[in-house]
Order: structure tokens, then sequence, then C-alpha cells
């Protein structure tokens, strides 16, 4: 995938890092945006374009936010009786970021948990995204050369997020579907040891959970296994939570807050986890970012340096008063949460009658999507030639599992909640064509 | 517990110099003109608070905008979905635009050739990681805005390695300064990567002059470096001379054609300061280098433009009376402002630099000093805070290597504040020449008298003579 290539700095002298491909902007997940964008799909006026599905972005309940917006004009400006608090809200660039922000952040990543688990305001740290937040703290944690571990397949993002800009590797946490992707000890040891091999010092592990790609909660046991694992090796653990609002039933999600709080918080200086409102609310053009700590030195040092990454004010000020409206929370999660458990089961259900199995997801935008049955050969060659066939002749971008460093050929990521329900049914009438075409020409193959 | 970085434990985010100190003794006692009328006044901080009531105005007569709706329907969701690190393109395409209006129209700008980052902070660090190795250096002209000691190093590993510049020539930079800087930087064994400026400059509140810009020029074109032009304040030129951007000085001297001297330089820009949006986050980059360009726009994903303030911004500067007005009206408050605080120090007994930009002015407090020292600098700037109540940056801070300089904001606070200030300068300055005891008062005005005589730019010694106050 994204490999280090070691470049000659150019004649006018840029940095290894300018000339670097580990921003990995050249792999199958951008090339295949490009021919979206070449030939978008649109119902009326380009019904035979690509479908995008290769998007991780959440648009179901956008009525809900407009409608927000709608009765609450007061949240986008800064009212209108005496001295406006306009001035105070354009002037402020503290670090700490907007106090009634914070509180609304923490107590809406509260009700996201079931109220299991209780965020302290003082604990927030407000970067501009999440893409922001995991390599800052990459930053904190290790040294240029040091490694984090991170179980495949994984986000292609973190490639560029974790090592471009800090130095450090990623070294993977091999999981396979002979027990649904799931993290083990086992993994977890040998990825530890491969580093050690090279000489290389882990300083930490980073899991998504909710799990992209897999669209599948960690089971609890798993997380504690973990917990065991870092602190055994005194090192961190970052959790990625950005999907956590988007599982489909409150109860199947447990944070490694959680987790910590059963254990009275006794490991938990070396937990940090990661939250944006990217995917829960669909803002990823707000730039939400947040870390949130149970170490003081990493919280303090993270505030410093997300001045290099503030939130604009005007942003914080709008969502201070939408995530401190209890009624619209609660509704939105809610509904958000049931919206896209029904767009899960329909992708699912249309799937399987195409004769595609996909992992058991239970949460996130996406299904892992089971194809190597069509591959000639369990091979990473073949995986991209199917890719390619389905991005040109099925006309729909997904994601092939190499690009998320996925040990095992011939699985992909689809995306379901970036576009409309007419939109998704053409999709999977496409691909039900296109296995009936699969079926046919075996059938043909076996009948020469 | 477990180690954290390097980075992380070091120090060099600064958070422990002067300059932030100040800040924490005006926080535990802040001045207030009803509720605390003997607290601190910040005179530290370099915001613009003079024209927000013409952005409210403009706010105010276009609330479409504030309810993100366009031609009376709603681009919330567009919005909500934008984060395309190119940029919200008719965002870049007014701010080019106003750049080159803030320029006179003498240089004009490609939106193509610009990138937008959450503020200049994290500009001038992304252009440190596309241009320089960790260890490598760049060299920039002291004094200079202490957050570059956290925006360049910290998390980049680049050096700084100062200029010097002195009150001789008015802190000009020269080439032998110049040249002087890049052997320092040889003996170190830090390869100079390039030189950043910040034009207007802070602290000192002035443009570089046509001289000072050529020798920047001749010295990149010699070293083969960069030049990185930070005019985070070019709207802030109120008085003459004008500015001339870099672009400008590279035009005129036509070198374009001589050598690839274009592709290394590089501005920084941010709407913090001109139009006083400090919490928007808007900074910028333009650079002619398709390289850098490319790697710096890359690198914004990890501090992109909230698209609902580039959706507003965009907006009001495409409002072209309103930001025609908006210059000037906001020059020319600025520049009452400074003269306000100027006339007020002079009749104190205390010189300035000679400015023309900025929000601060450039104050000489060398004569006040017990000794020629920083450490003097430091009692001096304690007692300014604790007995006159005033925060202000010790030059120490912005690294100028002579001591008694301090840099005074002026736009931060509302008139009758200034008034304030200046009334406890006042003070302070008469039982400074009174509690030295047994020299009398003619003595002392003639020992000031003379330590100004050696800086003629500061003001003619007839007029402190004379004893008249200046308007006030």
């Amino acid at each position: 995938m994204a490999i280090e290539i070691e470049q000659q700095p150019s004649a006018v002298g840029l940095s290894k890092v300018a000339v670097s491909e580990t921003h990995g902007e050249d792999s199958p997940y951008f090339a295949g945006w490009k021919a979206y964008d070449e030939d978008p799909y649109d119902e009326h006026s380009n019904p035979s374009g690509v479908v995008q599905m290769g998007l991780a972005e959440n648009q179901v309940s956008f009525d809900l936010l407009e409608d927000y917006l709608e009765k609450n004009s007061e949240a986008s400006s800064w009212g209108s009786k005496g001295v406006s608090s306009f001035r105070e809200n354009a002037l402020f660039q503290d670090y700490h970021g907007l106090q009634p922000f914070r509180k609304a952040m923490a107590s809406f990543m509260g009700k996201i948990r079931g109220g299991r688990a209780k965020f302290d305001p003082e604990r927030v740290v407000l970067t501009a995204g999440a893409t922001a937040a995991n390599e800052l703290l990459t930053f904190i944690l290790a040294d240029p050369g040091d490694a984090l571990l991170v179980p495949t397949p994984y986000y292609p993002g973190f490639d560029r997020d974790l090592r471009w800009r800090t130095g450090v590797k990623i070294v993977p946490i091999h999981c396979d579907s002979s027990n649904d992707f799931q993290i083990t000890p086992k993994a977890l040891q040998a990825a530890y040891n491969a580093a050690e091999a090279k000489n290389i010092k882990v300083r930490g592990v980073l899991i998504t959970n909710p799990s992209n790609p897999l669209g599948a909660t960690i089971q609890r046991a798993v997380l504690e296994e973990i917990l065991d694992f870092v602190t055994r090796k005194n090192i961190h653990l970052v959790s990625d939570e950005i999907y956590s609002g988007s599982v489909f039933s409150s109860s199947e999600f447990i944070s490694i807050a959680e987790v910590l709080a059963a254990q009275n918080y006794k490991r938990a200086e070396r937990v940090h986890i990661v939250y944006s409102l990217s995917k829960d609310l669909g803002l990823p053009g707000f730039r939400v970012g947040t870390i949130y700590s149970y170490n003081d030195k990493v919280v303090t040092t993270a505030r410093r340096m997300s001045s290099f990454t503030l939130i604009s004010s005007q942003t914080q000020h709008l969502l201070a008063a939408m995530l401190s409206d209890k009624k619209f929370t609660e509704n939105y999660i809610k509904t958000n949460r049931e919206r896209l458990r029904k767009r899960y089961e329909m992708i699912i259900e249309g799937l399987r009658s195409a004769g595609i199995e996909c992992l058991k997801g239970n949460a996130g935008l996406f299904c892992w999507m089971n194809l190597s049955p069509l591959l000639e050969k369990a091979t990473r060659g073949c995986e991209l030639a199917l890719w390619d066939s389905i991005l040109h002749e099925v006309k729909l971008n997904i994601s092939p599992g190499s690009s998320c460093h996925c040990s095992e050929p011939g699985w992909f990521r689809v995306c379901f909640a970036n576009m409309s329900e007419q939109t998704l049914e053409v999709a999977l009438k496409r691909i039900h064509n296109f296995m009936e075409q699969q079926r046919e020409l075996k059938e043909m193959k076996i009948n020469i | 517990m477990k180690m954290l970085s390097r980075k992380a434990s070091c120090d060099s985010h600064g958070q422990d110099s002067s300059y932030f100190l100040g800040w924490q003794e005006y926080e535990k006692n802040p001045y207030h003109e009803v509720q605390n009328p003997n607290g601190i006044i910040q005179m530290g901080l370099a915001e613009n608070q003079l024209s927000f009531d013409l952005l409210e105005s403009w706010l105010a007569s276009n609330s479409d905008v504030l309810g993100l709706k366009r031609n009376g329907r709603s681009v919330f969701r567009e919005l909500a979905l934008f984060q395309d690190y190119h940029g919200f393109p008719a965002f870049k395409n007014e701010l080019v635009e106003f750049m080159a209006k803030l320029r006179g129209y003498k240089v004009a700008f490609d939106p193509n050739k610009l990138v937008l980052m959450a503020g200049s902070t994290s500009a001038n660090e992304i252009l440190m990681f596309c241009l320089a190795e960790p260890g490598e250096a760049f060299l920039l002209p002291t004094p200079y805005y202490p957050g570059f000691d956290r925006d360049l190093k910290w998390r980049t590993g680049v050096e700084i390695v100062p200029i010097h510049c002195s009150s001789s020539n008015d802190f000009r930079i020269t080439a032998s300064a110049l040249e002087e800087a890049y052997q320092r930087a040889q003996k170190l064994n830090l390869i100079v990567k390039g030189v950043l400026v910040t034009n207007p400059s802070n602290p000192l509140g002035s443009t570089m002059n046509r001289d000072e810009l050529n020798h920047l020029i001749d010295f990149a074109i010699k070293k083969e470096v960069h030049i990185i032009s930070d005019e985070i304040y070019s709207g802030t030129v109120f008085d003459s001379p004008s500015f001339i951007s870099i672009t400008e000085a590279v035009m005129e001297k036509h070198v374009d054609h001589e050598t690839d001297l274009l592709d290394r330089i590089h501005i920084v820009y941010s709407l913090s300061k001109d139009l006083g949006l400090p919490g928007f986050r808007v900074g910028m980059i333009y650079s002619n280098n398709e390289t850098v360009v490319a790697a710096a726009t890359k690198m914004s994903s990890f501090g992109l433009v909230s698209s609902q303030t580039q959706f507003l911004l965009s907006n009001m500067l495409s409002d072209k009376k309103f930001t025609s007005k908006y210059i000037k009206e906001n020059q020319r408050r600025l520049k009452k402002r400074k003269d306000m605080l100027v006339s007020g120090l002079r009749s104190a007994g205390i010189g300035c630099a000679k400015s023309n930009a900025g929000l601060f002015c450039w104050v000489d407090m060398r004569y006040l000093l017990r000794s020629d020292t920083f450490e003097a600098e430091k009692e001096l700037w304690k007692r300014i805070i604790f007995e006159v109540g005033l925060n202000i940056s010790p030059g120490s801070s912005c690294h100028c290597s002579e001591p008694g300089w301090f840099r005074v904001c002026f736009a931060n606070m509302s008139q009758e504040t200034l008034k304030v200030a200046i009334r406890r300068i006042e003070a302070f300055a008469e039982s400074s020449s009174t509690a030295s005891g047994k020299e009398n008062l003619s003595h002392q005005r003639s020992v000031r008298s003379s330590r100004r005589s050696l800086s003629k730019w500061v003001f003619p010694i007839s007029s402190y003579d004379d004893h008249e106050p200046a308007d006030r």
C-alpha cells in the first residue's frame, strides 16, 4: 500500500516529508474517488454513472439538524440585544476551548454510551477533526521511529495521519475471518514481537471501536484483554470511538471508558479516547474532533498542541447550543441509530439475495463484504482486478480490503449511508446483475 | 507513568517564558472599568478590537449567510459535508482578491496557489514541515513574535537562528547581519533552509523598506534558500511609507527569469489581525512552488477551516463595498489609537520606535533600567505589572538583543482603558524620576535626553524639553 519512498529532495530543497509518498494518496482508496469524480452517478442527469460507495459519510439524518437550525437561529448568530457576543466569540482563540461546548461534548459522549460512562469536560481537548486528534496523540505518545500497533483491517487514512509528519511507524496486528477479525492476545503479541525483531520501540496500541472498516463493535472481553496487554507492556492505548454514535443498538457498544470505570480507573493513565462529530452528526465539514485523556500530562500537552488545529469559535458556539439541547440530542441519537440500522438491513438483505455474505456488523456507515469466492486466486492482485472491474463495469466505487491492509484478499468495504435509498436500490440492483453474470460465466466455464 | 514522547516532555512549546507569565498575572487580576478598576490592564495581546461594529452591522444585514442560506435556499448539507482540503472555491477567490486589494493591486494572486488552514500558527508550522528537516534552521530577524519559538520549532524539530538587529538603525535588516547569522549557523553545523520575516513587523510595528527587502532577496538568491514572508499585519498599515510586499519587491528586481527564486517565496496570511477574527481560525499559505502547494494542501487536513466559517467569510469578502470601507476605516482607527498611545508615552518622557502598522508600539524604556541588562529589564517588567498594573511584553521574550524595549498593544481595549493605562504610565514615569532620590529633576531629564539623542529616530529632544504635553 502506501510505501515510504525515499526521494531526493527537489532542486529547490524541500523536506523529505514534503516529497514522500507517506500521505498515501496514490492508493486505490483514492484512485476510486477519481473515477467517481469523473463520472458521478445522478438519478436524473447521469443514471449510468459511478455510485460512490467508498465514502463513509452519514447523510441519513440531516433533516433533524436542519430542523434544529431552523428552530434555533440564535445558535447560528450571536444575539441582537446589547453588545453582541459576536466580539467575544470572534476573539475567542483559547486552546481550552469554549467551556459550554466542552461541557456539551462531554455530556453528548456520555449520552451516546447510554449513561454508562461519564466524561469530565476538563479532560476534553478540542481539535479540528479526528484526523488532527490522531496525529496529535501520535506526536505526544511516540518519537520518530517508534511504532503504534494497529489491528488490520484499518482505515486507510491512518497511514497518513499516524505516520506522515510524525515519523512514527504502524505495525499491523493481523486479524482474519476465522474469528470474525477479532483481536486476539496471540495477534497482539505477534505484532509486538515483529516490532521488537526490527528494533522498533512500541509505544501503544490504537484501536477503532466500533471498527472501520468492519462495521462491528469490539467485545468487552477483547477490550479487557487489550487493556491487560498494554498494561503488561507498559504502553498506551488509543481508542478511536468516532463511530460510537452509529451503533445500531445502544446496548451493544462497550466503550473503553466503561471498562475503565468498571475497574475504578485503575489503569486509566495510559488510555486516550478520540472522538469527532463527523460521522455521528454527519458534520465532517465543521472540523470537530476531540481527545479525551485520563492522563493529566497528555491533556495539558494536547491542549497546547491543539493551537495548531483549533476549532472555529463560530462552530463551537453553534454546536455548544445544539449539543446542550437535551431534547434534540436524545431524539437525534435515537433516530439516527434507527435509520442507520434500517439502511444496514436493507443492504445486507440486498447483498444476501445476490448471493453475497457480509461480516455480521452492528455499527458504522458501511458493511464488510466477502467477495473472496469470486477470486480466481486468493491474492491481492486478483482482489484489485475484481475491484477494478466493479469500478469500471458495475460502476460502483467500493474500497478493496488491501487498501485497509487486510491480510485476507477478497473483502470489500461498502458504504450505505452517504446516498439516498433510491440510489442504494440502484447499486444493489447492479450488484445483483453482476453476481448473475458471474454465476453464468462460472457455469459456462464448467460446461466447457 | 510511562514515558511520553520527547516532544511532549520538552519545553519547546515555550509556555514557560515571560510572554506567557505576564498573561497569568493578568488572569489573576484583570482590569475592569467598574468591577476592578485597579486591576492589571492587558497590553500584551495583539488583538484588533477596533472595528467590530463594522462587522456586526454587516452581519445584521446579512442574516441569511449566518443561517447558512444562499438565495433563500439552505446550503447546510453542502457545507456540513464539505471537507475538501482544496478549500471552498468562492472563499479562495475572495481571499486572493482581498490580498491584492491590500497591496494596492500592485500584485495579483492565483487562488490555485492558495492553501487554507486553521490560522497562521498552523500555516507557519506547515511551511517548516515542507521546507526543512528536523535539525535544519531558519533565520529570523530579532526582535520576533515569541510564538515562533513554538510554532516553528516544537513539533518540526527545526531550529531558529536569530539575525541580530539593533536600534542603531531602527532594527532594520542589513546584509551584514544576514551574513553574520548565516555564518553563526554554519559554525553550529546547522543547514540554513531559509529566512522568515514578518512584514509588517511584529513587534516593531513597521513595514520593511526597499533596502531591507533587496538585501533579503539578494541573500536568498546567493545562498539558494527560501523566503517566508508572514504578512499577517498587511491590512493594518495605517501610515506611510506604504507597504511593499515580498511579491512586489521581487517583481521590481526583475530576477524571476534569472533564478528559480520565485519557487522559494512563500507568503503567510490570516484574517486574525486585519479582520479581528482570531477565533475563526483562518490562515493561509500562498506559494508559487507546486510541490509546496501540493504538500501543504495535504497537510492542511490536520487543520482545515470550518466550512461554516468559510461560507460566512466568503460572503463577507465578496461585498466589495464593505471591504473597501472596512479596510479604510480600520486603518484610520488604528492610526488614531497609535497616535494616542505615542503622545501619551511622550508626555511621560517615553519614546517609541517610529511605526506605521500593526496593533502595538515598540517602546523604549532603556533609560528606566537600573542597568543595561536583561535582569534589569525583567525587574522593570515586573514593576510595570505589579506597581503600574500593565501587562506589556518585554523585549527579551521577543529575543531582542538590547535590553529595555517593550511591546505595548493599543488595539485590544476601549479608548477609556487606554487613557487609564496612559495615566498610570505617566504617574510611574514621574515617580521614577522622583524616587531616585537625591538627583534633581533637571539632571534626570538631561541624562534621559542625552541617551535619547543616541537614537535619532525617537522624538526630537526639543519636544521633550519643552515639557508640553502632547494631545492626550
